[in-house]
């Protein structure tokens, strides 16, 4: 399987990536590349094998259900770029 | 070709806010109507360098529903990463599940319609997963900004996703109530329509009858009332049938529904849908759930509405309708059985017809809900054995009610002896009243006689009258007719 310069734009625009002249071609090589190589692990032979979810045969611990946290909005919002009435301001996005 | 000629195939996604304190991934407060922001904590806004851990209340919500609906509780599940862009979702992902969910299966029994029309079905469950939810976008404009709340970031979801089961508008509203009364019985999620506690997505097609295969499904999204979900799947269902009739085809799409114009219209299209790059989230490990904390959970189970149901219906005597009402909430149904309790099992149906009926229409009228009453089940009880005694009628009863629900005195006894309600069973004295209205009453004894078969009502109307009330209805009745036709 290899991708065409077209799939390459598309995944660029779902990840919102801005690909200028030359970059699109360039990322398709790479791209392809990587191809190459998952072609080569799709060769083993895995039937009867479980995938994997996590590279350690670990199960998750959990917490109990506790309010922990308390309010650190005016520290949080000391780095953020934009702030009015508590929220944070973002460009406008209208889908 | 008519809307007959189509048959309507209907699949809902409700997504259920799950009734835990703190967040599915941080110690942060869910608390509902905080200033924005406050409840935001570094997990939730995804600041660098931190990680999620898991709320064990909300895998205990998740193993509840499971056990009421007769699901598999995964041994093992995965959480996944669904990656989408919006200002609202800071890490650029939510934390889902996809391959491996916590519950899958199940099945929920619906009553659909009334009379001699209702019949029973049951819709059955695909899977339910917990996930995360979103925070909240502000697009009033803030100096051609937008403003982001996100308290509401990493609240704790359970998405509950039905087969393709329901055929009808009626039938996809009977579901989503079962499923709203059932998460609310079994102290899941609190059933907030308004604050978004309980979301529900459609899934809308139609094909000609007798054909297999589905038609193309669109998506409504978003619908945070049954009114809503009717009004919208009607609205969807009349447009796809008129498009394929016109011999259009229908295109997998997003749609709103707008209630103002009570219209659908085209969020995004199938070429636009997010891809989302679902993969396992390398920050969590596999959820483990063993036999032991499922039996826990299960130890911890209330009685669940439809065994209820079906236990009022089979030792109460009552009809299915009677029982799925009384079922509809918790409180309700609790409040039912104290009043049984109190005034006995023989007198099961007379208080259902009160819970039912004036109880359930003064809560109504004073948009309270059954913890607030003003009347315990008790007092009502001690009101419902007073009319099966006979000491008072039905419409004294209401009388009774309204005093004991204005708290006007402790008892109905006390309510009866103050205001000498007892009803009059003596014949002597309702005698002396009937001779009194007959004599009053010429016109009307005349017209009886001649055959008019409804002056004996006004008749009636007349002794009640001059008894305060208080006369036997029945007996009156009787009287009357023996005195006029002798």
């Amino acid at each position: 399987m290899s991708l065409d310069i077209d799939q390459v734009k598309h995944v660029a625009r779902l990840a919102r990536i801005e690909l200028g002249p030359g970059e699109a071609e360039d990322a398709l090589a790479k791209l392809n590349g990587i191809f190459g190589l998952v072609e080569q692990m799709q060769a083993v032979d895995t039937s009867g094998v479980e995938p994997m979810s996590h590279p350690q045969e670990l199960y998750q611990r959990l917490r109990d259900d506790v309010v922990t946290e308390t309010d650190q909005r005016d520290a949080f919002q000391r780095v953020a770029p934009a702030t009015e009435a508590g929220l944070y301001l973002v460009p406008r996005v209208i889908e | 070709m008519s809307q007959a000629d189509w048959e309507v195939v209907i699949g809902l996604e409700v997504h259920a806010q799950l009734t835990t304190a703190s967040k599915i991934f941080s110690g942060a407060s869910i608390a509902f109507g905080a200033e924005p922001n406050v409840q935001a904590s570094a997990v939730d806004i995804a600041l660098p360098g931190v990680l999620p851990v898991l709320n064990r209340g909300a895998v205990d919500r998740a193993i509840r529903f499971g056990l009421a609906t007769g699901a598999r509780i995964a041994p093992r599940s995965v959480f996944a990463r669904k990656n989408y862009f919006y200002p609202d979702l800071p890490k650029g992902y939510q934390i889902s599940q996809y391959e491996l969910p916590v519950v899958a299966g199940g099945d929920i029994a619906i009553r659909v319609g009334d009379g001699d029309q209702a019949y029973e079905k049951s819709v059955r469950l695909t899977r339910a997963h917990l996930e995360e939810d979103a925070g909240k976008s502000l697009h009033e404009d803030f100096h051609g900004m937008s403003g982001i709340d996100l308290n509401r970031a990493g609240t704790p979801l359970l998405e509950i996703v039905s087969e393709p089961d329901m055929r009808s508008s009626a039938e996809a509203v009977a579901y989503a109530k079962a499923l709203h009364t059932l998460v609310r019985w079994i102290d899941i999620c609190d059933g907030n329509m308004q604050e978004g506690s309980f979301r529900c997505d459609a899934n809308v097609s139609v094909r000609r009858r007798g054909e297999q295969a589905f038609g193309t499904r669109r998506e409504i999204k978003n619908l945070n009332s049954f009114r809503f979900l009717q009004q919208a799947i009607d609205y969807e269902v009349r447009w796809q049938i008129e498009l394929l009739e016109d011999g259009g085809s229908v295109h997998q799409a997003t749609v709103l529904f707008d209630p103002d114009s009570g219209e659908t219209r085209m969020m995004r299209s199938k070429e636009d849908a997010h891809d989302y790059r679902y993969f396992p989230d390398p920050d969590l490990l596999p959820l483990a759930i063993d036999g032991e904390w499922i039996d826990r959970v299960r130890a911890s189970m209330p009685e669940l509405p439809a065994e209820l149901a079906l236990r009022l219906q089979r030792t109460h005597g009552l009809s299915a309708y009677d029982a799925l009402t009384l079922t509809s909430s918790r409180e309700l149904a609790r409040y039912y059985l104290d009043t049984v309790d109190a005034a006995g099992g023989e007198l099961a149906k007379l208080c259902a017809n009160w819970v039912m009926g004036e109880f359930s229409a003064r809560l109504n009228k004073a948009e309270i809900g059954v913890a607030d009453a003003p009347l315990a089940p008790t007092r009502l009880a001690g009101l419902i054995r007073r009319i099966a005694d006979n000491t008072i009628s039905n419409n004294i009863g209401k009388k009774v009610f309204d005093a004991l629900w204005n708290g006007e005195a402790a008892s109905a006894d006390a309510i009866i002896a103050a205001q000498g309600l007892k009803q009059v069973t003596d014949a002597g004295a309702i005698e002396a009243l009937v001779e009194g209205v007959l004599a009053a009453n010429q016109k009307s004894v005349d017209e009886f006689r001649a055959g008019k078969e409804k002056a004996l009502n006004a008749l009636v109307g007349q002794v009640m009258k001059a008894s305060r009330g208080k006369a036997n209805p029945s007996q009156v009745n009787e009287l009357l007719r023996r005195k006029l036709t002798n």
